[in-house]
């Protein structure tokens, strides 16, 4: 009797032979895991300036954070609160206290400091951040790494390229492109990463998938092709060559020398930030890492105050390390959360939630360092200078990866979508 | 002091014998449903049920398709209770439903099961996303369970699902007090929308009551079908008095509905009006009365419709008509939609008469396999049942079910169920449900869903024989290793193994390697041999892991 399971796990054996429309479009998303050549990534290294980055790190900020606190500090203002602000790398620009070490890095940061977006709920506006559309109930709109990883060519990467490290509530999905284009989701890299080895000994794990083999048969049976195209075999196949996988290592931050850790701080966030620049050193196209607790409806300045003390050393360890292994030309690090904060204080001393203006940043890739765009009224009266939509910011980055956001992919409903609904911000980019 | 050690003491061996009854139950409660034949005797349902047989048989002779087999009674069985209680049947309800015999057996398994809270629960859940969707909605006006919990009592009421709609759309007072207008306070969205919402409402009244996809004409005229902005402007408006206040929900005397002149930004306002059917709409009562009897009326033909086509979508897996929700754009609607409608509208939307209709029609009994070879034709003619991933709450029901020999849910005891919510939330998180509202899009395996299954906690902890890995112990028990295997089979798969099947796997569980496994160097094999076979309970286990990680257990088929 023939297996059907290959016992041997670098063996990938099946064709979609009939009806390979369907499966066609369900295997692009499994590609990551097809031992491919080394080529992209290789190719990659060599990259002269102005050209695309190879993957995104988004340091995720959930709750929204104040851009008051952060990268746009009003100090001296009735707005501004106990907030002051320092000088950077970057000539003219002043970023808030409590970021020093980030200040030294942001001769590679651009500021964007006038987003505006419609949504001013938790679960609508992150969805809009990360979609860069509005939340639909008739379409499932897929994340920025989604569609990277769904328009983008598949290197050698045998892990999944779509990573999101300690998510909080509505990580990064593939919406209508499909499950497969989920971010693959893991904690703490201190902790082993989720599900990726067998609970039994190789050799009983071995017999096991042969033992599937048997009754895999009978279901198969009179199914045929209808089988084929679940992918489950498929998909039983990749998953045991990622448990297989040397690129695993990656995930495993103790691998670094102590100092490097110490530098992006000894803190969940700070190891997922190093864990990221290792993902993708290994060809992962998005990694989403989540600082969560930014929502200081009350006790805004020290909240946000402990916030920085995370995100300060990881945010400008990331920039320092990739700088310096020289993988920020082909690596965008994008910062930014679901809405900003207002400028009036409550009476709690909190700021509540504030979509019409605040700040993203980002680096690396062919974004030009250094620079500020847009303005936030002093008054907190004001819309801001240059506002900046959701849909620019999403046009800007995917270009900045060598996308067209122009480009359309079709909805389920055969609804024609572009990869972005705004134009990209031609200053951001060198 | 002697009395009060005597009372401590009684609490503690009362303590203990109470959590020893709990864990360990000396009765299995029989689960023993109430059965009227006389609804599925009646002639006129059995006439509709032979309509709907001769509609799809029509298309399959005029298209020269040969449909599949019936398929074997337990796996009818187990579409049934996968659709309606999101897992498979125990080992304790298989053994009932062949006890019951072959006459009436899949309509007195269905109305047991409608009798049942976990069904009423279950359904609910899938109702709750096509009305509020999967947005957790603002904390302070939004009671999620309360609304998925009145869904449930009306079901398990069977009210008319008519006046349950109107209730939703009309319904005045408290989110807390009247769950039913959780409907109109999940749209409040301060500080930008201090009340509900027109826009959102009216577009999700056409979607989950119409099957509608007004939403797109929402900024223009839809661009593929003849809704006009206008129309969309029309149904929003209804909600333009729709206020919430101290009391809740309420209808305020005043109020209109203002539309944006896209060019000049001009405001201009339109009043209520209904997209098609103006007839039907009663002129007496507050806008949203008039708007939920329009909706409701049984001269409305997309209501029924649309009802139809949804629960067909929770039985099949997948909708008559994709999506569920655009029953307009659709190129063709087969003609069972609208004989079941009609069977719907005449017996006063009567929710659980529709599902025994649809559990009785031909085309739910087919087999999803043939001796022919089966094409998409068969797919799109319904000539086969169709293969559906499973939802993940499908899943995780049918692993905790598969390690129980008893059925799990509204009867069994405390802690069982506080154990199949904690183990179920984990999963459903980890397993991903990234369709978001339409639940009944297709998609195929993913890589990470295989991983939590194969190396997972619940798997893990389901499969290992001990306290609550029930099923395990039943087949350690068994008087026979092909009995074993018998019951591992039927607790995880609903079905016997085959010949070839009962003979491997008889094999491996006494321990006996394949021999094309083995290295050929005899030190060697002994070594893989002593690594690879466990204990007997390990090998049972074994033999667990395998099935629940099957094609076979995370499809509907």
């Amino acid at each position: 009797m023939e297996p059907l399971i290959s016992p041997h796990p670098h063996r990938t054996g099946w064709t979609l032979s009939r009806r390979s429309f369907l499966g066609a479009a369900g295997l692009a998303g499994l590609n990551w895991l097809t031992p491919v050549s080394a080529l992209l990534a290789r190719a990659a290294e060599d990259i002269p300036k102005g050209e695309p980055a190879y993957s995104v790190i988004l340091l995720w900020m959930q709750g929204g954070p104040s851009q008051l606190e952060t990268f746009d500090p009003h100090p001296g203002t009735r707005i501004g609160g106990e907030t002051k602000a320092i000088h950077t790398r970057a000539k003219g620009i002043q970023i808030a206290d409590g970021l020093e070490r980030l200040a030294e890095q942001m001769d590679c940061v651009a500021l964007i400091r006038s987003v505006v977006s419609k949504e001013g709920d938790h679960e609508r506006a992150t969805m809009m951040m990360k979609t860069g559309y509005r939340p639909d109930p008739t379409t499932t709109y897929p994340s920025l790494g989604a569609i990277i990883c769904h328009e983008l060519p598949v290197g050698k990467t045998e892990i999944p390229r779509h990573i999101s490290i300690l998510p909080a509530a509505w990580p990064n999905r593939g919406g209508f492109l499909g499950a497969e284009y989920d971010a693959f989701i893991t904690y703490d890299p201190l902790q082993k990463v989720p599900d990726v080895t067998s609970r039994v000994s190789a050799p009983r794990d071995l017999l096991r998938y042969r033992d599937m083999s048997v009754a895999e048969k009978t279901f198969a049976k009179g199914r045929g092709a209808r089988v084929e195209e679940t992918l489950h075999r498929h998909s039983v196949q990749s998953a045991r060559t990622m448990m297989t996988t040397e690129q695993l290592k990656a995930f495993d931050v103790t691998l670094e020398p102590l100092s490097l850790r110490r530098e992006y701080g000894q803190t969940p966030f700070g190891r997922a930030c190093l864990a990221a620049r290792r993902l993708i050193e290994v060809g992962v196209r998005c990694v989403e890492v989540t600082l969560d607790g930014w929502d200081t409806h009350a006790e805004n300045h020290s909240l946000t105050a402990g916030r920085k003390e995370i995100l300060d050393p990881a945010f400008s360890a990331l920039l320092r390390d990739l700088k310096d292994r020289d993988l920020l030309r082909r690596t965008i690090v994008v910062w930014a959360g679901e809405f900003g904060r207002t400028p009036n204080i409550n009476p709690l001393g909190g700021r509540d939630h504030w979509p019409k203006g605040f700040t993203v940043a980002l680096a690396g890739g062919p974004i030009r360092g250094g620079i500020a765009i847009g303005a936030t009224d002093p008054e907190g009266k004001k819309d801001p200078d240059r506002p900046v939509t959701v849909g620019d910011l999403h046009a800007t980055i995917l270009t900045a990866v060598g996308l067209n956001p122009r480009k359309e992919n079709i909805s389920p409903i055969g609804r024609p979508i572009r990869l972005a609904e705004g134009e990209p911000i031609r200053d951001l980019l060198l | 002091m002697l009395l009060r050690n005597l009372v401590f003491l009684g609490l503690v061996v009362g303590g203990i014998g109470l959590l020893t009854w709990q864990l360990f139950p000396g009765e299995i409660p029989e689960h023993a449903p109430r059965f009227n034949p006389q609804a599925v005797h009646d002639p006129d349902f059995r006439e509709t049920v032979r309509r709907v047989d001769a509609a799809f048989r029509k298309d399959w002779e005029e298209n020269g398709v040969v449909p599949a087999p019936r398929a074997p009674d337990l796996q009818i069985a187990r579409r049934i209770s996968l659709g309606l209680t999101g897992s498979i049947p125990s080992l304790q309800e298989i053994r009932q439903f062949e006890a019951h015999g072959p006459e009436d057996h899949i309509s007195w398994w269905t109305q047991g099961l409608l009798e049942d809270r976990r069904c009423a629960d279950y359904v609910a859940e899938r109702l709750t996303r096509a009305y509020v969707g999967t947005e957790d909605g603002p904390f302070v006006f939004f009671r999620r369970r309360r609304f998925r919990h009145w869904i449930s009592d009306q079901l398990l009421a069977n009210r008319p699902y008519d006046g349950m709609v109107r209730e939703m759309i009309a319904g005045k007072g408290l989110w807390t007090d009247n769950p039913a207008v959780n409907f109109i306070s999940f749209t409040i969205d301060p500080p930008n929308q201090k009340g509900p919402d027109p826009d959102r409402l009216g577009a999700r009244v056409a979607r989950a009551f119409l099957g509608m996809r007004l939403d797109c004409a929402q900024c223009h005229d839809h661009p593929f079908q003849d809704w006009k902005q206008s129309d969309f402007q029309g149904l929003a408006a209804f909600f333009a008095r729709t206020k919430q206040g101290f009391a809740g929900i309420y209808d305020a005397n005043k109020g209109v509905y203002e539309a944006e002149e896209r060019k000049s930004l001009g405001k201009y306002t339109v009043p209520p009006q209904v997209p098609y059917s103006p007839e039907l709409r009663p002129r007496e009562g507050t806008w949203r009365e008039q708007l939920a009897a329009w909706v409701t009326h049984p001269e409305n033909p997309y209501f029924a419709q649309a009802a139809v086509n949804r629960f067909w979508a929770i039985l099949f897996g997948k909708p008559l008509v994709e999506p569920v929700d655009d029953l307009y754009a659709a190129e063709r609607r087969p003609e069972a939609l609208e004989i079941l409608a009609e069977d719907f509208r005449r017996h006063g939307h009567d929710l659980r008469r529709l599902i025994l209709l649809i559990v009785n029609t031909e085309v739910f009994q087919l087999d999803s396999a043939a001796e022919h070879e089966l094409t998409d034709l068969h797919d799109k003619l319904w000539a086969a049942f169709p293969l559906t991933r499973l939802r993940p709450e499908q899943v995780v029901g049918s692993i905790v079910q598969a390690s129980s020999p008893e059925t799990i849910g509204a009867d069994s005891h405390i802690f069982t169920q506080l154990l199949k919510f904690i183990n179920e939330s984990d999963f459903v998180k980890r397993y991903g449900d990234s369709n978001g509202e339409d639940e009944f899009a297709q998609g195929n395996s993913t890589i990470p869903q295989r991983l939590l299954l194969m190396n997972g906690e619940i798997v893990h902890e389901r499969t290992r024989p001990g306290l609550f890995a029930g099923s395990t112990r039943v087949a350690m028990m068994a008087p026979t290793d092909e009995k074993a295997v018998e019951i591992a089979f039927l607790t995880v798969l609903t079905r016997r193994p085959t010949e070839e099947e009962l003979a491997y796997y008889v094999r491996r569980i006494r321990g006996e390697i394949p021999d094309e496994l083995l290295p050929p160097n005899e030190a060697e094999a002994l070594k893989f041999k002593a690594q690879a076979v466990p204990e007997r309970n390990g090998r049972l286990q074994d033999l667990y892991w395998t099935l629940i990680n099957l094609t076979e257990f995370s499809w509907n088929h």
